[in-house]
């Protein structure tokens, strides 16, 4: 187990360290870093002097050490477009984007998940259909399109919640909460459920298919040949083995809604990470964007570190193993 | 049915098979694929031939006239029965829009996924027949981005490669950077099929044997790979094309896809949006109905492909 | 009375290209304690009658036709929840694998008691005690402390014992064992077999063994049927159908089987193949390959009747007018 656990993390700081890696070149050899600061008109003397200041003359291997370890620290630098540090940038939207997050995943989970498993048992019920038919309709539907579409619903049309921003939020030290506040929750509704969208019928997908898997096996026709009763199986039996890979897509989940917060952000000016992303992109603000890109390679490597050792823990069969094979062929 | 019954021209036998078999049996019982196949065809057609089907060219500057501009749809009240779905902040005709539109999208989208395939599918042979450290390293590599949401990586990959490319030439380069954005996205899931079935193949007699022969066994493989590997990509494939689709439309509402100057069904989206609250809502929501029927066209034909092509539920 | 009674029974599947018919009528019965076995090829149908028999079979399969009586009561339309009272307590299932027959996240030690505690309402403390009991007369070394094991832990075997505990955990009368020692390596399906034959006999089990393995009905049979596409082709006892074949079909299937200590320059086979199901020919379903086929055969379907045995068989060389087994060519 100890093993498993300490080659998944070297594998987490490999990648970790390509991130990195590519974050760096980004900085300083992407255009002329120095053309960003200074500007286009400064003499060779000043520039030749900036050169020297900032260190951009020292070996590759140096300029790329003080860089990992600046960044391990936060500092990622000042950013073009709005000339603050990029750290203070993130500390400030953090909270913005984590509540946002946090309130989609609940609903996709609370509400994908016991939808797909009451799909999975009652397969040709009507009601089934119904709920299939709509969760395609689910995955075809761009995130940005469903964020419109609300938007004209219920602010445009009929003008009951609002359609951007965050509403009124509460200081709670670094924390910026949405949470305290009727308006703080009123402005999250049609975000958060923009977002969770995709997720869920993702999620109604996958637990649906998974629970069908498991309903064809062995072991539950031979519960169902022992007098095993209707609800046993179903949620005794069936259940259980279906929610062990749910796990694994639960936590996926997670980065996928960080993924997708970007675009939901934007569609309702959401003062989170991804809305900064978007307009860092847009401007070329190069801090910003590298800054964001080891963040969120951060963000997706702990979270399949940690749903790897979930894992491990939860199902029997791999602890016994001391190989475990890298993954599934779906 | 004996092979000898079937005699007669190759060609119409080989067209009276297929007729007979078990996918087209499927295909025309159910009505939802019929439909979704013929949505597509008609998307397809509408973009192929936009520039002679539509019935104005959206992108001639001089044929517009801005007196026309914020025309309701035909039905609505103010409409006009020429500008069927009435006409945008400039008066270009939004139906018209929408088929130059979804021309732009569907080229990017088959592009990007036939990208993706030759990427994948090549790298899945030389993963699993040179394996060792090719093989893990590919592998590995495909794993970790599997992880990572493609929408995210196309992001990522469009944003980092615009701001590479110098200026003057942003506009220029913007599809091709989307394209190879979008592309590199998706390729790990063909890499992965195609591995597998370089795997079972490989340790198959027939390969030493063509190895003895003097035949290089890669070359028998593909006749016998290719055949394994083409249901599952083709199934693949469409199911990319629809998030091919939905990512470049997302990447162009976010301003990082097209240029303005080849508007896809994104960029349209993103220029109405800015008239929904005056009450223009026909300039967005015709071409996001638009997106969305295209899409779940397509999704549908890749749900009843997988099902189709699926030996274990026939 | 019979333990067992199938009448006519008759299971079909529709598909899209049409309705297939995979069991055309057949008819048996299994008395208190005796084992039948059933024998044939694959996709005879074999597993099949075993699925419809407990209430199993899959959909689309279902029972087109017949009737099946267990101790005199009809259970061939029950629904679900009345089929489910009667299998585990009077109707019992081995399958083929033991590795995926058990539920990989539970303790079998839980598997047991859980199916115990369903049928006979006992404490979980006495369930847990007579789970021991049971580990124990099924040859599990240490059952106390296997008990909180997990089926990947153990040996093939061992998995299949465990399999047999479970299936008789609650005192069935009739047990349907599905190819039970295929999926074992050949030493321990003697033990398996031995174990099974052993159990029943103690409890007053009936068993239907099924399988395509001659070797194990010869040693654990009282009474064989020999399936052949959908239908019985002879039923008898063992000794005779293996040393005194009558039908055709099962003369060749003996015959095919080599002999120890014999030499022979080819094996010897049956020609052809056993139709498919959308392709079975008019008349007697083994016609076509039968050497012994006559002008009748062709056309009319034989069902059973006496031979010159004790047991059946549905050939037309035991038909009227024909009173030895030769008849013309």
């Amino acid at each position: 187990m100890i093993s498993y656990v300490i080659q998944r993390v070297l594998q987490a700081i490999a990648v970790m360290l390509a991130v990195a890696l590519v974050s760096f070149l980004l900085f300083n050899f992407v255009g002329d870093p120095i053309d960003n600061m200074i500007g286009q008109d400064a003499s060779i003397d000043d520039r030749e002097a900036m050169r020297e200041a900032l260190g951009l003359n020292d070996p590759f291997l140096i300029q790329f050490g003080r860089f990992t370890g600046r960044a391990l620290q936060g500092e990622f630098g000042i950013s073009y477009r709005i000339q603050r540090p990029v750290s203070e940038l993130i500390k400030e939207r953090m909270p913005a984007t984590l509540e946002l997050v946090a309130v989609s995943a609940v609903l996709a989970l609370l509400i994908g998940i016991p939808l797909g498993v009451y799909t999975g048992i009652n397969r040709y019920s009507w009601i089934s259909r119904v709920i299939l038919t709509l969760s395609l309709v689910g995955v075809s539907l761009p995130t940005f399109v469903i964020g419109i579409l609300l938007i004209y619903l219920f602010a445009v049309i009929w003008g009951v919640l609002p359609s951007f921003g965050r509403g009124e939020v509460v200081q709670l030290g670094a924390w910026s909460t949405g949470f305290l506040t009727v308006t703080g929750w009123k402005a999250i509704i049609l975000p958060s459920v923009t977002l969770c969208l995709f997720q869920l019928t993702l999620i109604l997908r996958l637990v649906r298919s998974e629970m069908l898997e498991v309903m064809r096996t062995d072991y539950i026709k031979f519960a169902r040949a022992r007098g095993l009763s209707e609800n046993m199986i179903n949620f005794g039996h069936a259940l259980k083995n279906t929610l062990v890979p749910v796990i694994t897509i639960a936590g996926l989940n997670i980065g996928s809604l960080i993924a997708f917060s970007i675009i939901t952000e934007t569609v309702f000016q959401w003062p989170g990470m991804g809305f900064l992303f978007i307009q860092a992109v847009g401007f070329a603000d190069i801090p910003v964007m590298a800054a964001y890109l080891v963040l969120v390679a951060l963000v997706f490597v702990s979270i399949n570190l940690i749903v790897d050792v979930l894992y491990f823990v939860v199902d029997p069969r791999l602890r016994a193993d001391k190989a475990v094979s890298a993954g599934n062929d779906n | 049915m004996a092979i000898s019954e079937r005699k007669g021209k190759p060609a119409l036998g080989a067209i009276a098979r297929a007729l007979d078999s078990d996918i087209f049996h499927s295909f025309i019982h159910s009505p939802v694929t019929v439909i979704s196949a013929v949505v597509t065809l008609v998307f397809f057609i509408g973009a192929a031939f936009a520039p002679w089907l539509a019935p104005f060219d959206s992108f001639d500057p001089g044929a517009l006239d801005l007196m026309d501009a914020f025309t309701p749809p035909a039905w609505a009240e103010g409409g006009v029965p020429q500008f069927f779905l009435g006409t945008d902040d400039q008066g270009r005709d939004i139906l018209s829009t929408i088929m130059y539109g979804s021309r732009v999208s569907l080229t990017v989208g088959f592009v990007a996924v036939s990208f993706s395939i030759v990427l994948g599918v090549g790298s899945g042979l030389l993963a699993g027949y040179l394996g060792g450290w090719v093989e893990t390293i590919v592998m590995r590599l495909a794993d970790v981005q599997l992880t990572i949401p493609a929408i995210l990586v196309a992001l990522m990959i469009d944003g980092v490669a615009r701001i590479m490319v110098p200026f003057h030439l942003r506009d220029q380069m913007a599809i091709y950077v989307l394209i190879l954005a979008i592309g590199i996205s998706d390729w790990p899931r063909y890499a992965r099929v195609t591995r597998g079935s370089v795997m079972v193949e490989k340790n198959k007699e027939y390969v030493s044997a063509a190895r003895v022969i003097g035949v290089h066994p890669l070359f028998i493989m593909l006749r016998h790979i290719l055949p394994n590997v083409m249901g599952p990509v083709l199934v693949l494939g469409t199911i990319g094309l629809a998030l091919a689709i939905i990512t470049e439309a997302t990447l162009s509402f976010l301003g990082i896809g097209v240029p303005p100057t080849t508007p896809s069904l994104g960029t349209l989206i993103r220029v109405g949006n800015n008239f929904l609250f005056s009450g223009e809502w026909w300039i967005t929501l015709f071409p996001s109905a638009a997106l969305v029927i295209l899409v779940l066209a397509v999704n549908l034909l890749g749900d009843w492909l997988r099902d189709a092509l699926n030996p274990k539920l026939r | 009375m019979a333990l067992l009674e199938v009448k006519n029974l008759r299971v079909e599947f529709p598909t899209r290209r049409g309705t297939l018919l995979a069991i055309n009528d057949i008819s048996f019965s299994i008395d208190q304690g005796e084992v039948l076995g059933v024998v044939g090829e694959s996709g005879a149908g074999k597993s099949l009658t075993g699925a419809a028999i407990i209430g199993l079979l899959e959909p689309p399969g279902r029972i087109a036709g017949g009737e099946i009586w267990l101790e005199g009561q009809r259970i061939d339309g029950l629904d679900y929840k009345a089929m489910s009272s009667i299998r585990g307590a009077r109707i019992g299932a081995i399958f083929q694998d033991p590795l995926t027959s058990l539920n990989p996240l539970y303790t079998i030690g839980r598997q047991l008691t859980e199916t115990i505690i369903v049928h006979s309402g006992m404490s979980k403390k006495a369930a847990l005690a007579r789970t021991i009991e049971l580990l124990a007369e099924v040859g599990i070394p240490a059952p106390d402390q296997r008990i909180d094991s997990y089926p990947h832990e153990f040996s093939g075997g061992m998995r299949q014992r465990v399999v047999i505990a479970l299936a008789l955990c609650a005192n069935p009368g009739l047990i349907i064992a599905d190819e039970p020692t295929t999926a074992l390596d050949v030493s321990i399906q003697a033990q398996i077999i031995a174990l099974l034959k052993h159990l029943c006999r103690n409890h007053g089990t009936a068993v239907m063994l099924i399988t395509h393995d001659m070797g194990v009905i010869a040693e654990t049979a009282d009474r064989v049927a020999v399936m052949y596409a959908g239908r019985i082709a002879e039923i008898g006892p063992v000794r005779e159908v293996i040393q005194h074949a009558q039908h055709p079909y099962t003369m060749g299937l003996m015959d095919s089987i080599p002999i120890i200590g014999h030499d022979v320059e080819r094996l010897r086979q049956i020609n052809g193949a056993m139709p498919r199901l959308n392709e079975i020919p008019n008349g007697c379903a083994f016609s076509p390959r039968c050497p012994r086929a006559m002008d009748r055969c062709f056309v009319d379907r034989p069902e059973l009747m006496p031979t010159e045995q004790s047991g059946q068989a549905a050939c037309w060389l035991f038909g009227e007018g024909n009173s030895d087994g030769g008849g013309d060519g």
